[in-house]
């Protein structure tokens, strides 16, 4: 038997270490983001919306800048007309272009959500982190205010702030920032709250770095996918809250315009010229539509935990 | 259960006690005289001088200020002589009520029914018809809605009233208007919920005991998928109330939301003020009842807020 072994063994042959096979990466690493950026690539339906949008932006960027018509511009000539090679969407009752009306008003439309939202997340995760970082007394003043806040029925709080401070795209991102940041602080304190007591985090503590570095290195890395993903469900949001106070009187105030003011405008001419309320009616909801979308893929990129739930 | 309930009515107390004082502050906010119009008659003047007593003390105004409240008086308008607040909620909060009521049941309703059909039907064709009128529901903003509803079923094929609140018929098109964005919100949920249950011990346990799959899907599944949804009727009636304004105004209807478009198109501040304070309590009381219900519901809830 431990001859027949030593014959096996004599088969073999050392051939040693190779260390810098043992240590070469076969595949290349995937941090957590590139990792995230390819399963939202593989998204076709969150890869087309994100498309969208980007055309959406590049339009709104570009079309005011370079167009013979200014969004203003009255032209008394032209009242009402529909769909031409001159004006690519008609004009509206006052003969206003419409292409560039739209593009004019997705920019600022855009520009409010998207400013707003980043404010709001900016704004709830420095409240919510901080709450859910120190716990104790802090968290508890701070939730009691949060408790009270959030009772407070948005729609009024903002109705409220645009009464008060005037029809304007600065009231208008004042008022949504208002209240918008206290969902964001709810949830980053959750989340905050369940990593604090998690093992990584004691590991860090018990060998003595710092709360901030701790907050900077392990806790925020960890809850940033979160809050993006919440960053970017709010841009819709956002928008549409625009548009509902643009439309009810309270938003922008005339000359500017924003989606909510085309869809204003068109509706009181929807009997006659019902392109006038449809042409911005279709941006509105392919924008927002995109927008739940692409929020919807990020957050399965984001959380591959979620996915399929919803 | 004694100590969620006071709890949450404290927190609701505190809440709207908040609101009201920042109205307060607000009205004393607004840049130069807050009233003033070319409306403006003596006698509107007399009542509003005489409601908000501008010419008193700042602490002897906010006194008489939550006093006028807390006998249930919200205020003159600016623009219409003589009348109150109140006489304007007390005629068109009837409408608005029923509105809202109607939008609520149809999209509740609905919205359960159609999130257990895809749930059903996971993967197949009727989930994807679900879930594609769930997102175009969230994709589209209540006042295109309405809009589009009216231009298609009443001018362009005049199946239904173009406007006004006479009677069935005409209450059609503005609950669908009003409820489309919540029931796309309720069925989404109330398909997330299904599934998730599916997937429990207990559904097994049944399955195992050999019951029918239409026992387990009504007596078990159902009944346990449906609770979370009781949580969204909190925002539930925030939204509805957000589309009776818009749609309101699209379909003539004369409620509140109407009106409130209507004084804040005429800067008639007085009333945006009184009708907001209004709606503020109402919301606030309407997500209080939906908090001790969802407790009553489910004893999970009551022991996380009492711990």
């Amino acid at each position: 038997m431990a001859e027949l072994m030593h014959e096996k063994n004599d088969d073999f042959e050392i051939v040693g270490k190779n260390v810098t096979q043992m240590e070469s990466i076969t595949r290349p690493s995937l941090s957590y983001w590139k990792d995230a950026w390819r399963r939202l690539m593989l998204n076709k339906i969150a890869f087309a919306s994100m498309i969208l949008i980007g055309i959406y932006i590049l339009l709104a960027v570009f079309v005011p800048l370079f167009s013979k018509y200014g969004y203003a511009d009255v032209d008394s000539d032209k009242m009402n007309l529909f769909v031409s090679s001159q004006h690519w969407f008609g004009t509206d009752s006052i003969g206003r272009d419409l292409w560039v009306r739209v593009w004019r008003g997705a920019r600022v439309s855009l520009g409010i959500g998207f400013f707003s939202a980043v404010l709001n997340a900016v704004i709830g995760s420095l409240v919510g982190g901080v709450s859910g970082f120190y716990g104790g007394k802090t968290d508890m003043i701070i939730m009691r205010v949060i408790d009270v806040l959030y009772g407070i029925p948005t729609l009024i709080v903002t109705i409220l702030v645009m009464v008060v401070l005037g029809s304007g795209i600065n009231s208008l991102i004042i008022a949504l920032v208002v209240v918008g940041w206290i969902g964001t602080a709810r949830f980053v304190r959750g989340e905050v709250m369940r990593l604090k007591d998690s093992d990584f985090i004691s590991a860090a503590k018990i060998l003595g770095v710092k709360n901030f570095q701790i907050i900077v290195r392990h806790i925020l890395p960890n809850v940033l996918g979160l809050i993006i993903t919440n960053l970017m469900m709010a841009v819709p949001g956002a928008i549409f809250r625009e548009a509902f106070l643009s439309y009810i009187g309270l938003g922008i105030a005339p000359p500017e315009c924003s989606w909510g003011i085309l869809a204003k405008e068109g509706a009181k001419m929807l009997r006659v010229y019902p392109y006038q309320l449809f042409i911005p009616a279709f941006f509105i909801c392919s924008t927002m539509l995109a927008m739940n979308l692409f929020g919807d893929g990020l957050r399965d990129a984001l959380d591959p935990k979620l996915r399929g739930t919803e | 259960m004694a100590k969620y309930i006071l709890k949450r009515v404290l927190i609701s107390v505190v809440t709207l006690w908040v609101l009201v004082t920042v109205v307060f502050i607000l009205v004393r906010c607004m840049p130069g005289e807050p009233f003033q119009g070319e409306k403006m008659t003596p006698e509107i003047k007399a009542n509003l001088e005489a409601y908000y007593g501008f010419d008193k003390s700042l602490p002897e105004q906010y006194i008489m200020y939550i006093r006028n409240l807390l006998k249930g008086d919200f205020g003159y308008s600016m623009k219409y002589l003589n009348q109150s607040v109140n006489k304007i909620i007390a005629q068109s909060f009837p409408y608005s009520f029923d509105l809202g009521i109607r939008a609520i049941v149809f999209s509740v309703s609905f919205g359960i029914i159609f999130g257990i059909i895809a749930a059903l039907n996971r993967g197949k064709r009727l989930d994807y018809l679900c879930v594609i009128i769930a997102i175009l529901g969230t994709s589209i903003p209540d006042f295109i809605m309405g809009a589009v509803l009216q231009y298609l079923f009443g001018i362009r094929w005049g199946l239904l009233p173009v406007a006004q609140y006479l009677g069935f018929k005409y209450t059609i098109l503005p609950s669908v208007g009003v409820g489309f964005y919540t029931l796309a919100m309720v069925s989404r949920l109330m398909r997330a919920s299904m599934l998730e249950v599916v997937g429990q011990d207990y559904i097994k346990t049944a399955r195992s005991k050999g019951l029918s799959k239409a026992g387990i899907v009504c007596r078990h599944q159902i009944r346990n998928a449906i609770t979370p949804v009781v949580t969204v009727l909190g925002p539930v009636v925030a939204s509805v109330l957000c589309g009776t304004f818009v749609i309101e105004s699209i379909f003539a209807i004369p409620g509140m939301g109407k009106y409130y478009v209507e004084s804040v198109q005429n800067l008639d501040y007085s009333l945006v003020l009184g009708m907001t304070v209004f709606y503020g309590s109402f919301l606030i009381l309407a997500n209080l009842i939906v908090d001790i219900l969802y407790g009553i519901i489910d004893p999970r809830i009551r022991l996380q807020e009492s711990r």
